[in-house]
């Protein structure tokens, strides 16, 4: 019993990274109604420029606050540019799109920053938390924060004019439009605010996976499989499927003979299939039905 | 937040390409066929190897291209496929001694079989759904390759050496040369079964579904079993250029077929021209030959290069080659008149 209590604490404390990334993930499907493939290359380039901050003897909050500021700027501008474009164009192009903005973030990041590990700070510290061995107070910190983070996105989308906004721009385009909402602006906005989340993630993470170009890769396909668990719709359930897919994780680990670390990856994506193919819409998305 | 999406502001998934563009005429096929045969003669063997996986990469692309171009449905796991046929050949030759040619087809079966049954839980999945749930499968699968228990057959992370066939009767030409018209005789076999495939009442199911499920089945479609089948066919072209290629670099390991070969496919389709088969060849020269032109450009800015060509690609001729190959014909047809 001990063993499983062990096991479910560390699953929730992976699963805080899992919950951070897809908040990201379902943050910018919400706006754009795609799955940004280079969600985890963003994230990773923001913290790069976090880390420099910090080697330029920037304090840490600073960092934090400039690195945020500069992802969200990142984010827009990135819409701007090459996205805008693409709006009408088929989910194909996108997609391709998604894949070269993959390929170029991730190499200026190697070009600039080398493919060497760095340490990443913690404001946290990594102390055990509570005297439990299994959670470091890093680990506690990013809890709290996902779930802060949740909460203030709920808030925002929920009783500010802006995200209510925001939510018509995404649900009914037409008649946001209409109604004198700038749906153009609200698609860029929702890339700045899901680029600021991104670099949320890779700051809490780097600490965790140590920081490189390609830190990203294995997390995004984790946060992916927690997004679709909860509902690519529901920002609350991306949080509850980044916890469930760590416990999951660990939980298979453990008891399934056989999975060892090797097996993790393919666990999370049989997890990913059969959540698409039991329930599409996951946990507490939506369904959408579609009007012919 | 109202629960029904208007269909009519969606982008569609894949543009609708009708079937008469999704070929070449047959002036222009003869002279490629030519080409493709007198090239390799004057060429090092070095070029040659890369002609044949030129052809081998056209196959693959070709076989997204009919699943995505054909049927409409995406796919980010062809490198599984591929790895399935390209271990299924490389078994069959290094462990049970068993002809290189005749590999091919038990490659192109069991991954038609394979991707058959793939395609009945992504029959439930659409659009950026199924991208997610086949790319989930290419990321899996050198994993599953890696696996202990098949490590007797599949040589585990080391992965196993395939011998390079000689040419048969005794032809004085070099081994790459001869894998060289090998694989162009099986590429050229499978693109004419692929065109009369999309012309048949089959490729025509594909085209209704592509364009519209719901008419597509109230025409009388059978629209899972076409879809099924859309999806078993591209999984065994894809099987058979996996063979293919593990016969020509004589080598399979895990590590070589991961997502990024799956993401090369895709791409390639996309800069080919969805839904034009002879783009096919196009795309494929532009994942074997741009990385190495990147490359050269910079070193260290290679993926950078690589991501700007491609988006330039899209901004520029956002239906690829095909676009290239219409703007051609039709100032050859004004230059012919004028």
């Amino acid at each position: 019993m001990e063993l499983f209590i062990n096991q479910v604490l560390a699953g929730v404390a992976t699963g805080a990274i899992y919950a951070c990334m897809a908040l990201a993930v379902v943050m910018i499907y919400q706006a754009i109604d795609h799955l940004n493939f280079a969600q985890g290359e963003m994230a990773m380039f923001s913290t790069f420029v976090a880390w420099q901050l910090m080697q330029w003897g920037v304090p840490y909050w600073w960092a934090f606050l400039l690195t945020l500021a500069f992802s969200f700027a990142g984010g827009i501008a990135i819409e701007r540019a090459l996205f805008k474009p693409l709006a009408k164009a088929p989910v194909l192009t996108n997609v391709a799109g998604f894949i070269a903005l993959f390929a170029i973030v991730n190499s200026v990041a190697g070009l600039t920053w080398d493919f060497t590990i760095k340490q990443f700070p913690t404001p946290f510290g990594s102390s055990p938390f509570l005297g439990s061995q299994l959670i470091s107070t890093h680990q506690a910190g990013m809890i709290g924060v996902t779930v802060g983070l949740l909460i203030l996105l709920y808030l925002f989308f929920q009783f500010t004019r802006i995200g209510l906004a925001m939510r018509a721009a995404a649900s009914l385009p037409e008649s946001a439009r209409l109604v004198g909402i700038n749906t153009s602006w609200m698609i860029a906005l929702g890339w700045g605010m899901a680029s600021a989340i991104g670099a949320i993630a890779g700051i809490l993470i780097a600490p965790v996976v140590f920081l490189e170009p390609n830190m990203m890769g294995g997390v995004l396909i984790y946060g992916f499989a927690a997004a679709v668990l909860g509902g690519l719709t529901s920002p609350l359930g991306a949080v509850v499927g980044g916890f469930l897919v760590g416990v999951f994780e660990n939980l298979a680990g453990t008891y399934i003979p056989g999975v060892g670390n090797e097996l993790k990856l393919p666990i999370a994506l049989a997890l990913i299939i059969t959540v698409l193919v039991l329930k599409p819409a996951g946990l507490f998305g939506r369904p959408i039905v579609k009007r012919v | 937040m109202s629960a029904i999406e208007e269909t009519a502001n969606e982008a569609p998934a894949v543009e609708a390409v009708p079937k008469r563009a999704m070929t070449l005429g047959t002036g222009a096929s003869l002279v490629m066929l030519a080409l493709l045969i007198i090239g390799p003669m004057f060429v090092k063997n070095f070029i040659v190897f890369q002609l044949t996986m030129l052809l081998i990469y056209a196959l693959a692309v070709l076989a997204l291209n009919i699943l995505t171009g054909g049927s409409g449905q995406f796919s980010l796991g062809q490198s599984a496929f591929y790895a399935v046929g390209a271990y299924t050949s490389a078994i069959l030759m290094e462990h049970m001694g068993v002809n290189y040619a005749l590999t091919l087809p038990v490659a192109g079966l069991i991954c038609f079989g394979f991707g058959f049954l793939f395609g009945q839980p992504a029959l439930r999945l659409s659009g950026i759904y199924l991208a997610l749930a086949t790319f989930a499968l290419a990321v899996a699968m050198p994993q599953l390759l890696k696996l202990g228990v098949f490590e007797h057959w599949t040589g585990g992370v080391q992965g196993l050496v395939v011998t390079k066939p000689d040419a048969p009767f005794g032809l004085p030409i070099s081994q790459d040369r001869w894998l060289y018209y090998f694989t162009l005789a099986v590429a050229i076999g499978i693109y004419i079964a692929s065109v009369n495939l999309l012309k048949s009442r089959s490729g025509r199911a594909f085209m209704a579904i592509r364009d519209n499920e719901i008419a597509a089945s109230a025409m009388g479609v059978d629209v899972a079993l076409y879809k099924t089948l859309a999806f078993g066919v591209s999984a065994g072209i894809t099987g058979v250029a996996g063979g293919l290629g593990a016969i020509a670099v004589q080598f399979v390991a895990p590590d070589g077929y991961t997502i990024t070969l799956a993401i090369s496919l895709f791409l390639g389709m996309v800069v080919g021209g969805v839904g034009w088969l002879p783009g096919s060849i196009v795309g494929s020269a532009f994942i074997i030959f741009v990385p190495n032109i990147a490359e050269g450009i910079s070193k260290g800015l290679s993926g950078a290069v690589f991501g700007v060509l491609l988006f330039l690609v899209i901004f520029l001729v956002p239906h690829g080659a095909r676009q290239v190959a219409i703007v051609a014909q039709h100032m050859l047809g004004k230059f012919r008149k004028g």
